[in-house]
């Protein structure tokens, strides 16, 4: 969901940036430990490896917190890092939205409801769930718009990588797609979703110990918050919005008082309720991590607890964007110099290298820049790791080889790997040759992952919700996110991949920005779907007795009960309350 | 599974904090005020790297026994 609302890696550095980072041996050192760390851990994992369940869902057998890491990891891809700092400068404080609206109250909301079918049943992706809840054709439907998916993003993540470190390295770009692709080759290869996993948790510790410094020394550099403040101030009131930068709520009334575009509720509904949840509740990608956990109690606290270090994202990939772009403001040999284009707009998607490049020396410049290429890496690998999953058990296994033996399913998985990432390549070498395909792929999967959360709240909360309604539903939801698009168009946008295709320029509906065109796609989307499952579910016969339901639908499986010692840290609802309690405090804080 | 993940993190951010300890030492502070303000900050995060590592490792070793 991210990586199609942040602005695009695929814009990085175009224009070529006069920016350039010098290494010394002490950064080559540094990244060669943190590679060979990364390839021995599947390397000591390959032996732990009996099993497919032990290959793709890690036998099910870890503790909450790793899983809750890893969760939070595969999230945390270049797109986070990157993306979010970009819009920190761009939208200011409004853009932790993506986080305290547009995630936590989703991340608590899979824990405590839905988690309960996904790991209690015995479904082993979220497209099998759709087999045992609805019926063959919605599986196939998610399991393959969920397949060339994965690939996609991952090749997209290899090329912007590629891409970077060819602009501010000098490094080849064909020998980093290459390199990149190997790494993760390697330590999928051997260790599977666990390998996946535990690099993801030394990422995460990477990436948090490697910005805090970033963020600490720009925000003494710029005088402290209240020194941020002032600029952000002055910077906001040049740009006829004064005081948009530094608040989160309070210019959200009007879509044209504020730099995202938005208004209050298209962002809650739109961001906050169906994208949010479409993403954080039905992605297999992060499901995924939750379902390797080793018992029910564990798979349920994995959102809730990764949902702590989410909330405070936001001063680690956010702030850097809003320091930047006050540094920026200020100008001169105290200033930030971001790449600008002809018409003088800095490149904001450059805000975190050219902050290294500042506030790094040598040594420090090796951590930071070993972070960026994990937070690339570890994108590449979560989408990989979710689809040799999803390809063994529900495609190949259903309906290519039935009968295959769990040490081929381990075999084709490994292979699937293989064969994945050279797809991933191809596309990385098509996002370099056609921009324009890349965006249009985007768009595609817009419009088939807008609807999705509606036929998983039909599914696990109305029984009566049927195979025919849930995939005609899923259908009507696309095609109307697709009509949706037709008929509408951002403000100053040319009609084509911006929409407006169907009604031409004149008369598309404008709004005032991209992102507001896509939260109300989403609502759209959503309602059409919920109403079309609905409906048709009504006019079909249901095709799941209640027996096959147990375990699926919330009205007919037994609530989870907590064992009276649990402490009250380790009960799922206390801790989601805490989660939420706290959320609220912060969008208080900075409204 | 039978690798504790504590251990390959605790030795990695204690390798690399001894790493930017060292350093930390050994270069010009003259890259420090051309960079970060003049204060030393492989010195300084070469030390919380390395403590944290070190933290972690404790703890593996603690809950194994």
């Amino acid at each position: 969901m991210h990586s199609s609302l942040v602005s695009p890696l695929l814009a990085v550095v175009d224009g070529g940036s006069a920016l350039h980072l010098e290494l010394a041996w002490v950064d080559y050192l540094i990244l060669a430990i943190y590679f060979s760390f990364v390839i021995g851990i599947g390397w000591i994992l390959r032996k732990y490896l009996k099993t497919s369940s032990d290959y793709f869902e890690s036998g099910r057998s870890l503790p909450a917190w790793i899983c809750a890491l890893g969760f939070i990891g595969a999230n945390l891809g270049a797109q986070e890092v990157m993306g979010m700092a970009a819009s920190g400068a761009k939208y200011g404080i409004a853009t932790s939205h993506f986080y305290w609206i547009g995630a936590i109250p989703a991340m608590v909301f899979v824990g405590i409801f839905m988690m309960p079918f996904y790991y209690g049943s015995k479904a082993r992706s979220v497209p099998e769930y759709l087999k045992l809840r609805f019926d063959e054709k919605t599986r196939a439907f998610n399991a393959l718009s969920f397949a060339v998916m994965t690939v996609f993003s991952s090749g997209i993540s290899m090329f912007a990588l590629a891409k970077l470190l060819n602009a501010i390295l000098g490094w080849n770009f064909h020998g980093c797609i290459v390199i990149s692709s190997l790494i993760v080759l390697v330590y999928i290869y051997t260790g599977g979703l666990t390998s996946a996993i535990y690099n993801e948790v030394l990422q995460f510790f990477l990436i948090v110990l490697g910005f805090l410094p970033l963020v600490l020394i720009g925000l003494k550099d710029i005088g402290g918050w209240d020194g941020l403040m002032t600029q952000l101030g002055a910077y906001s009131a040049e740009k006829g919005m004064p005081g948009a930068w530094s608040s989160s709520w309070s210019h959200m009334g009007d879509a044209a008082a504020n730099p995202m575009g938005v208004e209050w509720f298209g962002l809650a509904m739109g961001l906050g309720f169906v994208l949010s949840f479409g993403y954080w509740c039905t992605d297999f990608l992060v499901i995924q991590r939750a379902m390797a956990a080793k018992d029910m109690n564990s798979a349920r606290r994995t959102p809730l607890i990764a949902a702590i270090p989410k909330m405070l994202f936001p001063g680690l990939v956010i702030l850097p964007g809003m320091i930047a772009i006050a540094l920026f403001h200020t100008g001169g040999s105290a200033g930030l110099a971001l790449p600008v284009d002809a018409a003088g707009t800095p490149d904001y998607n450059m805000v975190i290298p050219a902050m290294l490049s500042k506030y790094f020396p040598n040594g420090m410049l090796g951590i930071g820049l070993t972070a960026l290429m994990a937070s690339f890496m570890s994108g590449m690998a979560g989408n990989v790791t979710a689809f040799n999953t999803v390809f063994t058990y529900d495609l190949y296994q259903n309906y290519l080889k039935k009968d295959a033996t769990d040490a081929h399913l381990v075999k084709v998985g490994r292979l699937t790997t293989v064969v994945g990432l050279i797809i991933s390549a191809g596309c990385a070498y098509l996002a370099a040759g056609f921009n324009n395909i890349m965006d249009m792929l985007q768009l595609v999967f817009g419009f088939v992952n807008a609807p999705l959360f509606a036929i998983f709240l039909l599914g696990m909360f109305w029984r009566r919700a049927t195979g025919h309604g849930s995939f005609f539903g899923l259908l009507i939801g696309t095609v109307s996110a697709m009509i949706f698009h037709g008929l509408t168009l951002p403000l100053g946008e040319a009609t084509g991949i911006k929409g407006g295709w169907l009604s031409g320029a004149a008369h598309a509906h404008t709004f005032t920005s991209s992102m507001a065109q896509n939260f109300w796609m989403a609502i759209f989307a959503f309602v059409s779907c919920f109403v079309g499952t609905a409906a048709i579910s009504l006019l079909t016969r249901p095709n799941r007795t209640d027996d096959e339901l147990r375990g699926l639908v919330y009205s007919l499986t037994p609530k989870p009960k907590e064992d009276a010692l649990t402490p009250w840290y380790s009960r799922p609802a206390t801790l989601g309350g805490l989660v939420l309690a706290a959320t609220l405090a912060l969008n208080l804080i900075f409204w | 599974m039978n690798l504790d993940v504590r251990i390959p993190l605790g030795w990695l951010l204690l390798v690399l904090g001894v790493i930017l300890l060292f350093y930390g030492l050994v270069s010009s502070p003259a890259i420090y005020a051309k960079h970060s303000l003049g204060s030393n900050v492989n010195l300084h995060w070469g030390a919380i790297f390395s403590v944290i590592g070190a933290a972690i490792l404790v703890i593996a070793r603690k809950k194994k026994s």
